[in-house]
């Protein structure tokens, strides 16, 4: 038996082009809640798969009560007592609690499953975790709370000794919350070791006994609770020296393209206001789920919206769809680059096309030479690395299909760009192009609108930026302000106040 | 104009089964190379040839309609129950035909784009039964005869022996053609069945590009209706549950259609319907029993997907083949340097 419950050295994970995790340490005691923190990726989700065996470490050692593991896949994880409950459930919402809790794991009387004897089981781990509630009802009638409990039922029922909770509070309500801090002491008095993984610091100084900080895929970082304060927490996940790598050049300021007014979609969006103005990059900061998605697809017509007014170039402007943002003069770059951004079965030619059919008509037909002519424009202009016009795009590479999205929007010769995450999982070299467009597009007196995740990004090409989290605006800070730093801009988006 | 190099491919493979099926049943049967018999398939073809149009419409948008056949004898069925209330005119008849039609495809639509059911697998299979009921409900369960000669010149006439049921079909599959790959809505509803959320964040309105296709699909197959009146002279409520949809699913699959989506063209769409007229025809000069017949045709059925995937497969292979030489040759070039 080994001092902790389970312990990484120096886990290495590499993926096509990145490393993943680099030398990452990390250690559990039994009966400790550990916290884990990071900023969007840093390599949580990473660590999190290596733990429970979705990914195998290239190199580096996972020891469990000090013994050497290897974890070929989730069941081999699983059955050396780790468990997770991740992010969003895995809860079968028509089955019953109990059928929930067994699955796989079903008790038999004979040939027949023992219901009798299941669901008096999972009654009892339900109450043992403060949940008393009827496991023959299906697992949907009950609340975000009790589905989470189910998961950790399931921990429970196979006696985990580590249980891993990725942001467990993200989708709870106060008292829900304060029911899992107290489950989760629960556990710890039982000795079973937790891993929590959470963007709110005030959980964790209630909730942990010690932090680990992680950045870039590294390990920084762990101390005990009472080390750690707010600051220092923050300063530690930011550390990193800027480099220069963003070819940042400005515009002048002009009028104000875009301006939103206490936009709200129930639960996700509270009054959300900003502006955005021509000739310059507005940058929305925030961690991942602070609503910076939801609010530019609201914006674009994409969801509907709850409440609140948009503005285009001063006039109120009532979308409801995105044809009729696009005829606003509003073109939107989805994150999701090929489950929304591409026909990754049809060529360039047609995907290049797709939002501007009638500028490319003449009369009912498709005026093929004009496509042919702006397409082999975009493709020399952006630089797009293909052998014909008509490759198929799910050919492209990432770079590559997400130049063939700008030049989509480009046909549009929109007023307002939204890009969202425009430079995710492509390499630097078409990175500097992406942010060469963004310039050229500013430059040209266009209002660009940049989410990213990267900190980096953010700083490296905004002219102003808006920190958004919880669905609600924190901060916005100006690029002369004091405050446009990582450490301000980091504080805001984790909830902290910014002093004038 | 399609460029994709691929399908062209596919369809030249399909052309060439077309071929070897005629030169196998000209030796194994001498009455099968025949004028007379040759333009008899063609007449046969036409009604499928239609009711494959609009199937194929919603194919490509990564759907199904599977209440065209129903469809076609509802839209013969009203105009049976015109021709017993002694409407006298022909051309009416068909109008109200093609609008009846239109109608219940346009209702198909509604109820996939609108009312959001969800695969139009189900709210399809649920219209073909209705249709069915209401085919029987407007003639009064009767086989109704002696239509206008005006209702029954597209199914009958022909000129020199050509069937007139067939010069249609070729107008009309000339300008679907166009429409397909010349046009901002022949391209939306194969981006539709590409990536129906990416086409609608690129500003196009899907659930107007789908309804359009369903309602495309209803007005095929009235047309589909009006020639089978003319080619049997009566129209019968009990066909609908006849196998037409899935002979028209066969004609567009065959061609090179997928249930996937973003993929089928109407040439390809063509020979398929012209191969399952030539099987059949094959078939009862042999006088092979329609056992034999349904065995043959589904294995063909599933002998043309298995084809199709097979393909998919080696393209995908020669593609991995020839990304990975060129990522070693840049490698090698780097080294060089």
């Amino acid at each position: 038996m080994g001092e902790y419950v389970v312990e990484l050295r120096n886990i290495t994970k590499r993926f096509p082009g990145v490393v993943a995790l680099h030398n990452m340490q990390l250690a559990v005691k039994p009966g400790e809640i550990h916290g884990l923190i990071g900023e969007n990726g840093a390599g949580k989700s990473t660590l999190i798969k290596v733990l429970t065996g979705v990914h195998m470490a290239d190199e580096g050692e996972i020891y469990v009560h000090g013994e050497k593991k290897v974890f070929k896949n989730p069941n081999e994880s699983a059955a050396a007592g780790i468990a997770c409950v991740y992010q969003e459930l895995n809860i079968e919402k028509l089955l019953s609690v109990t059928d929930n809790i067994f699955i796989n794991k079903w008790t038999k009387k004979g040939f027949l499953l023992d219901y009798e004897g299941m669901h008096k089981k999972a009654g009892e781990v339900m109450k043992s975790l403060g949940q008393d509630v009827d496991p023959r009802k299906p697992a949907g009638t009950f609340g975000m709370g009790v589905q989470q409990m189910i998961e950790i039922a399931k921990a429970v029922l196979i006696d985990a000794k580590m249980i891993i909770m990725d942001e467990p509070t993200s989708s709870l309500g106060e008292k829900e919350v304060k029911q899992l801090m107290a489950t989760c002491r629960e556990l710890k008095a039982r000795g079973v070791g937790i891993l929590f993984v959470s963007h709110k610091l005030e959980e964790l100084f209630e909730l942990c006994d010690r932090v680990t900080v992680i950045r870039d895929g590294e390990y920084i970082e762990t101390r005990d609770i009472q080390d750690w304060t707010n600051d220092s927490l923050i300063a530690s996940m930011v550390g990193r020296t800027l480099d220069n790598l963003f070819p940042k050049e400005f515009g002048k300021k002009g009028e104000c393209m875009l301006k939103v007014e206490n936009l709200s979609i129930g639960g996700v969006l509270r009054n959300v206001s900003f502006e955005a103005y021509g000739g310059q990059v507005l940058g929305l900061s925030g961690l991942v789920g602070a609503g910076r998605t939801e609010t530019v697809r609201a914006v674009f017509g994409a969801d509907p919206i709850d409440g609140g007014k948009i503005y285009v170039k001063g006039k109120e402007v009532h979308i409801k769809s995105p044809k009729q943002a696009i005829a606003a003069g509003i073109a939107l770059l989805t994150e999701d680059r090929k489950g929304q951004g591409l026909v990754l079965a049809q060529t360039i030619r047609t995907n290049l096309i797709l939002s501007s059919l009638k500028r490319h008509s003449t009369g009912i037909f498709l005026d093929e030479k004009k496509i042919e002519e702006s397409g082999q424009g975009h493709i020399q202009s952006l630089r797009i690395k293909t052998p014909s016009i008509d490759e198929i795009v799910g050919q492209l590479s990432g770079g590559n299909q997400q130049k063939v999205v700008i030049g989509k929007w480009i046909n549009n010769d929109a007023d307002i760009y939204i890009f969202d995450e425009p430079t995710r999982g492509i390499d630097v070299g078409a990175k500097v192009e992406v942010y060469n467009v963004m310039n050229s597009l500013v430059k040209a007196g266009k209002c660009v609108i940049m989410i990213s995740s990267e900190m980096p990004e953010i700083l490296g090409m905004s002219d102003r930026v808006v920190v958004m989290r919880g669905g609600k605006v924190m901060a916005t800070v100006e690029r002369d302000s004091k405050h446009f730093n990582q450490e301000d801009i980091m504080k805001a988006a984790w909830g902290g106040s910014l002093d004038d | 104009m399609t460029k994709k190099k691929s399908g062209s491919g596919f369809q030249m493979g399909t052309l060439l089964a077309l071929v070897i099926m005629c030169v196998v049943l000209s030796v194994a049967n001498s009455n099968f190379y025949s004028y007379a018999n040759l333009m008899g398939i063609l007449k046969q073809t036409a009604f499928n040839a239609f009711l494959a149009v609009g199937m194929l419409l919603c194919l490509i948008t990564a759907g199904i309609d599977l209440s065209v056949g129903a469809n076609a004898v509802f839209c013969a069925c009203v105009m049976g129950a015109m021709n017993k209330a002694n409407v006298g005119s022909g051309v009416l008849m068909m109008v109200v035909a093609i609008v009846a039609g239109g109608l219940m495809g346009f209702i198909n639509g509604t109820l996939l784009t609108r009312l959001h059911l969800p695969h139009p697998f189900v709210s399809t299979l649920g219209m073909k039964n209705v249709l069915w009921g209401m085919a029987l409900l407007v003639t009064g369960s009767q086989i109704v005869n002696n239509f206008p000669e005006s209702v029954q010149f597209l199914g009958k006439a022909t000129i020199n022996g050509f069937p007139v049921s067939f010069i249609v079909v070729i107008v009309l599959y000339i300008i679907m053609h166009l429409f397909l790959s010349r046009t901002a809505l022949g391209r939306s509803i194969y981006c539709a069945g590409g990536n129906m959320e990416a086409t609608r964040l690129s500003g196009i309105n899907t659930a107007n590009v789908l309804t359009f296709c369903y309602t495309m699909s209803g007005v095929m197959a009235a047309l589909g209706g009006i020639v089978s009146v003319g080619r049997s002279g009566i129209c019968n409520g009990a066909n609908a549950n006849l196998p037409y949809d899935t002979d028209a699913i066969a004609a567009c699959i065959i061609g090179g259609a997928s249930f996937t989506g973003g993929k089928g063209t109407m040439v390809g769409t063509m020979l398929g319907a012209l191969i399952i007229a030539v099987l059949r025809n094959g078939f009862a000069l042999m006088s092979i029993d329609s056992a034999g017949q349904n065995i043959v045709l589904g294995l063909v059925i599933i002998l043309a997907v298995f084809m199709d995937v097979v393909r998919a497969g080696v393209e995908a292979k020669n593609r991995r083949m020839a990304a990975a030489a060129k990522q070693e040759a840049e490698e090698k070039e780097k080294v060089a340097k």
